[in-house]
Parts: C-alpha cells; structure tokens; sequence
C-alpha cells in the first residue's frame, strides 16, 4: 500500500515541510526539500529514524558533578534509552576535555560519546 | 524528662511570638511550639501587613479596645527590635456613588476608639496625594497613624528578642494533647515528645479552636475565612502612597491597594469562608474579583509586573471577636484565639493583655535584671547605597557574592538568617528572613544557589531541602536515579 | 571601594557579551572587561547541551557548551580581563558601572563604552497568576534545566509543562530521557511558539502529547504539588470550564517567555521599547544613552544563538568605534516600523554615517503564523522592495537584509516600515 507523510526537516532550524510518497522501505517520491539535506533526512526518517544524543554523564572529582556529551554520530531512535542508561551508569575522572572519547562504540552504533566541553578538576 | 517550664505557648504566629516577646522579660520559663519548619508560616505570612489606625473595630469589642493600644505598641517595638515598619497612614475613599455618610461613621467610631490625627478629605487632597486615585474620588477619612510593616519579621523579631531572654523555640513540634491534673494544666503532649508545664497559651491560630477542645472548651469556633492578593515588583512604576481601602460594605472592608514596606505593591483581599484550614488556593474568581476591587480605585492599574499571587487564611472566631481569656474550667489554660483583623496591629496589645489575664491567674511576673530590650538589626543589603556596601563588603567578604540579584541579597545575608537563633531551615524561611527570592524571577534565578547554601549549612542533602512544610521538597531525584526505572519501562 | 578605569566594560559574559568583547578587541579596543555573574563564562549556555547551536554560525551543529567554548576559548587567547562571580549592581548614564564580588569587594569601573548583555529571565506563575496553591514543585523550565544539567538533580518525575517554548520543548525530551513520564506540554496558542524542530525531535519524537489551546487553569498540592487542572481555552483564549481535567503530577515547568533583563538598563536612564522589553537602539546598536549599547537577549529575546552573535559582532564592532572616536551620526534619523503582522523590527532607527558597512541586517518577527507571505518594505509610504517567504512564525525570527545602496539610494527617509502578509494570490 502506498503511504504518504508530511515531515518537517530538521536538519536545519528552516523547518521546510517535506511530503514524502513510500511503500513499505520503498521511496516513491519526496517533495519540499529546499535542498538535499532535506532529501536524506525524508528518507532516514521513514526507513529508520536517528538522532544525536545529547545527555550528560557523572564527573567524580570535577569542579562540576556532572559533564555534558554526545554522540558523535545520529543513532536510532529506538535505542535512546538504553543508551542513556549505559551513559548513566558510568563516572567519568575529572579533569576531561572537550572531545574526549569517554565511551566508545555505544551499542555498536558506530557512535562515541564524547564530552562537549571542559571540565576541570575540583579546586580544593 | 524534660525541664518543667512556667509558660507554654501553643503557635508561633504573630500573636504567639508576641506572648513570648512580652512574657520573656519576667523570670519565667518559656517554651514557644510551632508545628511547621518556621515562626509565622499562617495567617503571618500571607495577609494585608497593615497596622490599622483603629477606626474600623467596633468599640464595644476587644478588638475596638486593643487596636488603637496596638498601633501605639508596634511603633516603640519596631524601633527596638529592627522591625521595617512605615507609618503611611491611611485613606478610605468614597466615591462619588458610595454612600459617603459610611466615612463620617468611621470617624465618629475612630474618636470613640482614640484614634489620633484623623481628617476627613476632599478632592483636592486626594488628587494631591494619591496622583493615580479614581477621578471619582471625592471625599476620603485620612488616619496618619496607620502603618505597613513586615508581618513575618515582626514574628520572627519578638521571637528571636524572647530567645535572646532565654525563651526557647521549637519548630516541627505539634502539640498532639494538653495534659491536665485536678482541673489544672500541666503540660502539654507532642509529636516531640511531652513537655510539662503550669501554664498554656493557645495562640494556635486556625487551629484553636482544636486545641481549646482538648481541655474541653467548646465555645471557641475557628471558620478560615480565605483572602486573595496580587503582588508587585517594586520596580512597578504607579504610585500609590498610603493603605487605600475603598468604603467598607456591611460585609467587608474591600480591596485595599497598598505599598509594603519593601515598595512592592499589594491589591487584596477577598473574603470568602472556606471549608478547609489547609485551603491556600487562589482561584480565578477571587484574582478577578481582587483586580476589579483595585480598579474601582485606581483605574489605571493593570496587572502588568505582578509577580505572585497568594491566598491567606484569616482565623475568625463565631464571635467576631479576639478570645483572649482564661479558661473557666481549666486553671492555667488562657486562650489567645480568633484573632483575625486588625489581630496583626493589635499584636502588643494582646500580648499585654494576655499577660495580664496570665498574672490574674497566678503566674507571678517579676522583671529579668538583664532584659535584652533590643534586637540587632539584621544587615539588609537590598536597601543599603552602594557607599554603605562597599564598606559591608570591607569588613566581610561574603557580603561580596550577590546570590538574589532581584532583591541584592548576598551570601553573608543568607549564611545568617540560616544560622541566627530560630534561623531558617527552608528556601521561604531563608525569603522571609532575606527576601532572596522574593523579587521579579521569583526565584529563577537564586533558587539552586539557595537550596545548595542551606544543605551546606545544615549538613543535609539538597533533596532534602524543603520549601515550606511537610513534604515540600524542591528536589526530588539524584540525576540518573531514575533511569531504568519502573517510569522508564512505561516510556 | 576599588576604582578602576577601561575602554569597554561588557556586563554579561554570554554568547552576547564573549561575541561584543572579541569583536572590540579585534578592531582595536585592547582594554575590556568582561563582568560574569556565575562561576563560569558562557552564560545559559553551558546548561543549554542539547545539539542544535552553530548551523549558521559555524556551519556545523554543535550542543549549548561546545559552541560557548568556541567563544570563551576566543576571550582567554586575547588579553581581555575577565570577573566571574561578580554582580553588577549599577550603571550609571555617565557609563560609571558599580559591581561587586568576594575577591575584590566593591568596584566602580569609569568606562569609555558600555556593552549591556545581560540577557533575559523568564516570566514565573506568579506573573502569568495561574490559580491555586504555591507548592514546590513548580518551577521554570530553565531552572529546572539548571537543575538538572548542572547541578545534577531531577526535580520530579510527573511531569506537565506549560508553554511551549523552546526551553519547555527542550526540558521535555531531556526529562523523557532522564526517566521522568513528560504528560503533556499544554500552549495556549493554537501554534507552538518554539522551533519546529524541536516541536518533532523533542515532543513527536518520544510520544509527548502537544496539545494546543490549552492551558493550566489550577496548581493543586499543600506541600509538593499533587496536580494540575489542564482546560481548554476559547478562540479569546478563555479558559472553557467543561473541559477542564486534571492530571497527576509531582512537577509543573513552565515555558511562558522571556522578559529582557534590565533593570541595570533602567538605572543608566536608557529608554526601552514596549513591544521588545529591551532598549531602542540604532544600527549599531547603540542606546540613546551615548557611548552604551545592547545586544543580544536584552535587547529582544532570539530564537537562535547564530544571530545573538552576529547581532553582538556588531554591537561591540560600532563601541569600539565610539572608543576610538570616529562614530558619526548623520543627524537624520529614520524610524523603523513594525508594520502589519509584524511585532517588532530591531534596529528601530538607522542613524549612523555610512562607513564600512554593506548591509544593515533587520531582525523582526511576526505576529501571528502564516504560510506562504510576502515581506514587504516601505520608505516614508512608497514600496522600496519586497520578497517571499514560503512561511513565517512568531517562533522563528526572520532577517531582512536592507541594503547600503537602498540606503545611499533613499537619502533623507524618515520612516520604514515592514509587513509581513499573505503572498499575494494565495
């Protein structure tokens, strides 16, 4: 049966409306896109919807208690939970820089978490 | 077992920490009892913060005799003990449809009262006076007498100046019976264990009418009679410079707009009995019904700037009136109850009073050689120029970190009003005390510095901070703890 | 009382201000100051880190702190002195700035120039008079955002949010995902007044109902708070008491608006503009307080930190030129006006000698959403140029270049205007 989904992108604050035409995985046809992020983004989110996971992980002896990270690549939906509770149960050793690896490969996503700022140790 | 004290008093609202100011200048043995986490969490805390000229109460009454005797007390106490008090007087203004005879009245009832300096005004001392006050306005009785103040300081001042002079305070203790001998009191039970004395004030407030059945006294029957209020930022441009009610209706004294001490602006209240003693509920009707009160008076005040709205409960006996004697059928047992309007401004008038009555009844009232007369003004940064902070900021440096940046209140402030005797062990005790939080952002802003400044202090975790009573509570959860959770598996 | 004397004091070290600072410095300004209330520089951003920053600016995503760690790494490579924890208390017109923290006590900074950046606050339940109790448990989404992101508490887990700005949208997923059970985010409006991006990867996204036209209409619990009553409202946005229904819950955020924050403006008698909350300015941003000028948040409330920035680039790029002494005004003066559906047009006047600059970009946004519109400017009444847009919201602020030829063009014009309608033959 052939379906059809009105999406807004969201690859760019824009927000243009995107009319996608499919069949099961099958694309038929996608119109609205302003450009050919739009494009991908249509087909992703029919087939298998990803996002970056943006959350934050526990610091021991850091100025702050905790540091914020994200993915370093979109992972699917689906599997933001359990992602956030391997993130959850890890601390993390201050001092840690913006870019530092502190979990590879979650849940074989390809993805790494990565810190997304400094965080210096405590001043005692 | 605990020590026997002289005096126990049941509430530390303004009344009961007023009985405790005034009786802890005599050798005596005081115990103040409060059931929540803070002095004036009731009907303190949320009400109009008028001291009244005295016009309004009935002569006839109680409250007729010891609101003017009030309003004279008030002005010595909040110069010795560093009460914000300001005596803006005020106006009862009549309209050109209102039955303006309503204004002579008042005056007539104010000279049988002793009501000093009262004027009736026209016009063009009102458009004078009060620039924003309705074109309609005509004729108005002036009491300059009348004041605005600071209700939970005032609370909070007499019970720090009573523990000062040895009184002791304790909070989260609810009395649960009071234990009586032979017809005679002799102490009282709580959720903190017995404590025994010869004499027991009831300054319960809405709850004492509950606490007068526990010796058995019937008569006393508390109704919650709920008002509604908008605030303001100070920083409202409208001025309006006294306490301004509109002529009173058989049923009420009406919408006051009134300034505080700290500036803000205040319109309310309503007057409404409710069922329940725990019912601090705004409600749509009563807001609208405040706001449409105000603009009868001031009809250009919009409700831009408001920053809270709150509801408090008056404590209004059957009567109508103060019930403030000793217990016929108990010896030792004094009542301190009903005391709704003007209960705030009669404060050290019913504590005189209650003293009184107490000494009738035996209790022997000789003066303490070192009475502490004075209460140390607590430093307020928020009303101080820069000059005077700069030098605050020289002798101390935790005067340097503003944590309010509404209301300037800094570090030091806050660190203080936690660790003063009957110091704050929550974020509105700590607003109370310092107003951090009381300002524009409410809090926004503050609010984690201050939860995180009274765990530090009192060595507790932040989930543990409260804002008020009970299971108040800001902070719920760790970070993580959640995760994995029953609330998870629902996701 | 310490005295001190800088070329530019900038008083706010967010996105705004770190921007302001670096520009000056960079075109010559080389004693600034930077005043910083918090511990830390970057302002809200560091609580901010979710992805989403930096597509125009960068031309890449970033989350909330890597893109303020771009710029604090931009103000600690210059030589620009920086004062954390440390509050602002007054700003005099004569540009006299008084501020004070623990290390230093009390400070009074005489400045050349000014920059005020201090962002904006949001609007609490007291000021929007929801009814009902005060229990905890209610709190704004951005310090329910500070509480989670920084300090490492989640305040509840039933959770209800009202407005649906995009701090609420945000706080709605990142609560999701911390384990909390997001009920609903009720907006009064029939239109969200966030991003639609955040409307489909916050709410659509994790099954969080949005449901338009409806408001909270009663705040209930004693202690913590137990419910709320949710109603629908009628096309005057009044409250319809037959629907109204109540839901469970230990947590209400509420995401109402932001209100520019200044008070510290008021105090150096610089004149604010009704419809922004924030100061009327020229170009470059200047006040009518001279040598005192404004960006970011407090000068109108952005939907993106990209154009915070870019607005803040020019607003430290015009102090430094009053610093150095070659700004020219031209003494003609022409007024922008926001026109039909149009809230607010930032720069409100156009005053300054042409100089170095191309285009003057103009930031508005409408009022209410339409699809498919044309924007329009009028010089003194006669059309100066128009162009299409496919939609406009009043979520998503829109940018109008106007030309420096338009400019040299026009001469003396006393007013422009700009509406934003529905595309002709639509």
């Amino acid at each position: 049966m052939i379906e059809t989904k009105t999406l807004t992108c969201v690859a760019c604050p824009k927000g243009c409306e995107v009319t996608v035409e499919y069949e099961g995985d099958e694309i038929i046809e996608i119109k609205g896109n302003a450009c050919p992020q739009g494009q991908s983004y249509a087909e992703e989110e029919i087939v298998a919807p990803t996002r970056i996971l943006p959350t934050t992980i526990k610091v021991k002896n850091g100025a702050l208690a905790l540091c914020p990270v994200k993915t370093t690549k979109q992972i699917p939906l689906e599997n933001m939970f359990e992602a956030m509770e391997i993130i959850g149960n890890k601390v993390i050793e201050a001092p840690i820089s913006m870019g530092d690896v502190l979990i590879e490969n979650i849940l074989d996503t390809g993805a790494d978490i990565v810190a997304t700022r400094d965080m210096p140790a405590e001043i005692k | 077992m605990n020590k026997k004290y002289d005096v126990i008093i049941i509430g530390a609202g303004i009344s009961g920490c007023a009985v405790a100011w005034k009786l802890a200048r005599y050798n005596l043995d005081i115990l103040l009892l409060e059931k929540e986490a803070d002095v004036a969490t009731g009907t303190t805390k949320a009400n109009t913060a008028i001291i009244h000229a005295g016009y309004n109460a009935d002569p006839d009454k109680l409250k007729g005799h010891l609101n003017v005797k009030g309003n004279q007390g008030i002005r010595e106490v909040a110069k010795k003990l560093n009460i914000p008090y300001e005596e803006i007087g005020s106006l009862v203004v009549g309209l050109e449809d209102d039955n303006l005879s309503v204004i002579d009245e008042l005056y007539e009832k104010g000279l049988k009262n002793n009501v000093p300096n009262m004027e009736i005004v026209g016009k063009e001392w009102l458009r004078e006076h009060e620039p924003n006050i309705s074109p309609k306005a005509v004729k108005a009785l002036w009491a300059p007498t009348a004041g605005v103040i600071t209700p939970w300081e005032a609370a909070l001042a007499m019970a720090q100046n009573a523990v000062a002079n040895g009184a002791e305070v304790k909070l989260e203790t609810a009395v649960e019976d009071v234990m009586t001998e032979d017809g005679k009191v002799v102490g009282v039970k709580t959720n903190q264990g017995d404590f025994e004395a010869d004499y027991v004030v009831n300054a319960a407030g809405l709850y004492a009418d509950e606490i007068a059945k526990m010796v058995g006294i019937e008569k006393i029957n508390i109704t919650p009679r709920k008002g509604e209020y908008y605030i303001y930022d100070h920083a409202k441009d409208f001025a309006v410079n006294h306490v301004v009610f509109p002529v009173p209706t058989p049923i009420s004294k009406g919408i006051v707009v009134t300034p505080t001490v700290e500036n803000n602006l205040l319109i309310g209240p309503t007057s409404h009995n409710v069922k329940s003693k725990t019912d601090l509920a705004t409600t749509r009707e009563g807001l609208k019904e405040v706001y449409e009160g105000a603009k009868k008076l001031y009809p250009s005040l919009d409700l831009r700037d408001t920053i809270r709205v709150f509801a408090g409960l008056r404590a209004a006996d059957d009567s109508e009136d103060f019930v403030i004697e000793a217990a016929e059928n108990v010896k030792g047992f004094v009542n301190v109850a009903g005391i709704q309007s003007p209960g705030l401004a009669s404060s050290t008038a019913i504590a005189d009073y209650t003293a009184e009555i107490l000494a009738d009844e035996g209790l022997k009232l000789s003066e303490k050689k070192d009475y502490i007369e004075t209460r140390e003004e607590p430093v307020r940064f928020y009303e101080m120029t820069n000059k005077e902070r700069a030098k605050m900021v020289d002798q101390n440096k935790d005067y340097g970190q503003i944590i309010c940046r509404c209301e300037t209140v800094s570090y030091k402030e806050i660190v203080d009003a936690i660790n003063s005797p009957v110091g704050a062990r929550t974020v509105n005790a700590v607003k109370r005390r310092t107003r951090a939080g009381a300002g524009r952002c409410q809090g926004g802003f503050c609010g984690p510095r201050v939860v995180d400044i009274i765990a530090q202090e009192l060595g507790i975790d932040p989930t543990e901070v409260k804002q008020e009573e009970g299971n108040s509570q800001i902070l719920e959860y760790k970070i993580k703890e959640l995760l994995g959770s029953k609330v998870m598996d629902n996701a | 009382m310490r005295k001190v004397k800088k070329d530019l004091v900038v008083i706010g070290g967010g996105p705004a201000g770190l921007a302001a600072a670096k520009t000056a410095y960079d075109d010559g300004i080389k004693d600034v100051m930077i005043l910083e209330r918090d511990f830390e520089l970057g302002g809200i951003l560091p609580q901010c880190i979710h992805n989403g920053f930096g597509l125009h600016h960068f031309k890449e995503e970033l989350t909330g702190p890597e893109y303020a760690q771009r710029f604090i790494n931009d103000v600690e490579e210059r030589d620009i002195e920086v004062k954390l924890d440390t509050m602002v208390l007054d700003v005099t017109k004569e540009r006299k700035v008084y501020a004070m923290n623990k290390k230093e006590g009390f400070l009074e900074i005489e400045a050349k120039a000014v920059v005020l950046a201090m962002g904006c606050r949001e609007r609490t339940s007291g000021a929007i008079g929801i009814p009902g109790t005060r229990p905890a448990g209610v709190l704004t989404a951005g310090t329910a955002q500070r509480y989670t992101n920084i300090e490492g508490f989640v305040p509840g887990k039933e959770v209800v949010i009202l407005g649906s700005g995009d701090i609420g949208l945000i706080m709605a997923r990142r609560m999701k995902l911390e384990g909390a059970d997001v009920k609903a985010v009720c907006e009064l409006l029939p239109y969200t007044g966030g991003l639609t991006r955040n409307v489909v990867q916050c709410l659509e996204d994790y099954d969080i109902p949005l449901m338009l036209n409806h408001t909270v209409t009663a705040i209930k619990g004693e202690g913590r708070l137990e419910a709320v009553e949710i109603s629908e409202v009628d096309e005057n946005l009044k409250p319809i008491p037959e629907t109204a229904k109540t839901i469970k819950a230990d947590t209400l955020l509420l995401s109402v608006g932001l209100i520019p924050e200044n008070e510290l403006s008021k105090k150096a008698d610089v004149v604010l503009d009704e419809r922004t909350g924030g100061p009327i300015v020229n170009e470059g941003r200047e006040t009518n307080i001279e040598g005192i000028f404004a960006c970011g948040n407090v000068l109108h409330v952005h939907d993106l930190v990209d154009w915070v920035t870019e607005e803040s680039q020019i607003a430290g790029k015009h102090a430094a030129k009053y610093i150095k002494d070659n700004y020219e005004k031209t003494g003609s003066c022409a007024e922008l006006k926001a026109g039909e559906n149009v809230s607010y047009v930032i720069p409100q006047k156009i005053e300054l000698e042409a100089g170095d600059r191309k285009r003057i970009p103009l930031y508005m946004r409408v009022s209410t959403p339409l699809t498919a519109v044309d924007i329009n400017l009028y010089a003194d009444g006669e059309k100066l140029y128009s162009f299409s847009e496919p939609f406009a919201k009043p979520g998503e602020m829109i940018s109008v270049p106007l030309a420096q030829k338009t400019l040299d063009d026009l001469g003396n014009v006393d007013e422009i205007k700009v509406d934003i309608i529905e595309k002709e033959g639509n």
